[in-house]
């Protein structure tokens, strides 16, 4: 218990990075999530293939093996960010897919006739899109957008392995230093819970919110 | 709901509209393709003496030793993770009340612990208390902890998607709790979940690419070595992206056309 006490600060810095980090990574995820979906409905093929292939692609790739490409390989290239900066991006374009695959999952809840109506009142692919799919959509998948949330901040923990000191790479090298696994793993454990909780509560009241009772 | 419905088909000027928003597209996405490729040329990543390493079969032998090692826990992890994950699952539907706590908590627990932190656990805290567990167990242990539970509400997910009439006329024919779980609610309840069991099999290999700081001999554990040995950083990770590409997509497809076979049969049965 000492040894948590006696570095609470690195503990917590550690806590701040994964914080600001797993924020900022949730919001753009988000938008391009939404955007990705709009793509792969949309009556252009091009784009149709493109959201497909950017879905399968990071769906289908380890996030860590992205990581290591773009924070060690890539630069190689000539493709240099700030190391933060770039585990933010890839964590972004990464869950993107995740968030494209549930709302996408959203889109295929809202009864044909939603979309049928909108179409006869003449609306156009953007309109209905917008005002009858999507609203019906994203309401349908607050939860599982919220999984992926969930998902998102526990793969903040990668960066560890990649030298980002966040909460997990703190604990870590705390633990190297003082050798008192159990209560820094179990603080660090704990903080994690406490993260995903918030979330789900969240996630809960907005989905009591928004729900559409039918 | 197919998307086709968000819009009619298409006449003339909306067929010309299309076109037109294919070609600016395509021709975007080709000049981001070009610049990329140029990226990669003006830093020589381009060159041919940089990718014939990866003409050659025994660079792909030693990648193809560490996707053996991917698939060989990969398949230890989806075998336990799927055994714990019933037995948990049936637990958080028993009707016994401390057995529903204790597998509704480590459920909940499990599922929101990173795992790279409990690899650290494995890695630096159980060598401590003097659990030194052979290398390959560092790895799986931690993901069959996780995956354990993602199995767990998988199976629950399937076992109450059944109808209740399935249990009471199993239950009423006099089969026992026990009985009517293996021979009448499990297979069913097994097959229905199916696509979202191979769906998990997926992420957990995903997962296994952790095996790269347990210094486990898998994928991209191999890489980083090969990488290490012969300099082409750019190209080993790409061939690796692409072996993880085309392993795990084709398991997705599995896992589609699963669900598109499960789809078919229900309209049969409606």
């Amino acid at each position: 218990m000492q040894a948590l006490l006696d570095n609470l600060e690195p503990l917590l810095r550690g806590l701040v990075t994964t914080l600001w980090m797993a924020v900022v990574a949730a919001a753009g995820s988000l938008v391009l999530g939404v955007v990705v979906t709009a793509l792969r409905v949309s009556p252009v093929p091009v784009l149709r293939g493109l959201a497909f292939a950017y879905v399968q692609l990071f769906l289908n790739v380890p996030l860590l093996a992205l990581l290591v490409l773009f924070v060690f390989a890539l630069p190689d290239a000539g493709l240099l960010m700030p190391l933060q900066t770039t585990a933010v991006v890839v964590l972004i374009i990464y869950e993107a897919a995740y968030v494209a695959e549930a709302v996408r999952s959203g889109v295929n809840t809202v009864a044909m006739g939603q979309a049928e109506a909108a179409r006869a009142l003449g609306l156009t692919f953007r309109q209905s899109l917008r005002s009858v799919i999507l609203p019906q959509a994203l309401r349908a998948v607050v939860q599982p957008v919220g999984n992926v949330m969930i998902a998102l901040v526990m793969n903040t923990s990668l960066f560890a392995a990649i030298g980002v000191v966040e909460l997990t790479a703190a604990a870590n090298k705390t633990n190297l230093v003082h050798a008192q696994p159990i209560p820094i793993f179990v603080g660090a454990g704990l903080t994690y819970m406490a993260l995903a909780l918030l979330i789900g509560m969240g996630t809960g009241a907005l989905e009591r919110k928004v729900a559409i009772l039918r | 709901m197919s998307a086709s419905v968000l819009y009619d088909e298409p006449g003339p000027r909306a067929r010309r509209r299309i076109l037109a928003w294919s070609i600016v597209s395509g021709l975007v996405l080709a000049g981001l393709v070009a610049a990329g490729l140029w990226q990669f040329a003006e830093h020589g990543q381009l060159d041919a003496r940089r990718w014939e390493p990866f003409t050659q079969w025994p660079i792909w032998e030693y990648l193809f030793v560490g996707l053996r090692g991917t698939l060989e826990a990969a398949a230890y992890v989806a075998v336990l993770s799927a055994v714990a994950g019933i037995f948990l699952a049936l637990g958080r539907l028993s009707t016994v009340r401390p057995l529903r706590w204790l597998a509704t908590g480590y459920i909940e627990i499990a599922r929101t612990l990173p795992v790279l932190l409990m690899i650290y656990v494995t890695l630096f805290a159980l060598p401590a208390a003097g659990i030194n567990l052979p290398l390959l167990w560092k790895l799986v242990l931690p993901l069959t902890v996780a995956n354990a539970a993602a199995f767990a509400e998988i199976f629950r997910a399937g076992i109450l998607s059944l109808p209740k009439g399935q249990s009471e006329a199993a239950l009423s024919l006099g089969l026992s709790q026990a009985q009517t779980m293996r021979h009448v609610v499990l297979p069913q309840a097994v097959r229905f979940v199916t696509p979202s069991l191979v769906s998990q099999l997926v992420s957990l290999l995903k997962d296994t690419s952790l095996g790269y700081i347990v210094a486990f001999t898998e994928l991209l554990y191999r890489a980083q070595v090969l990488s290490a040995y012969n300099h082409l950083l750019v190209q080993t990770f790409l061939v690796v992206t692409l072996i993880y590409l085309v392993c795990n997509g084709s398991l997705s497809f599995l896992a589609y056309r699963l669900q598109r076979v499960r789809r078919r049969v229900k309209d049969v049965d409606d």
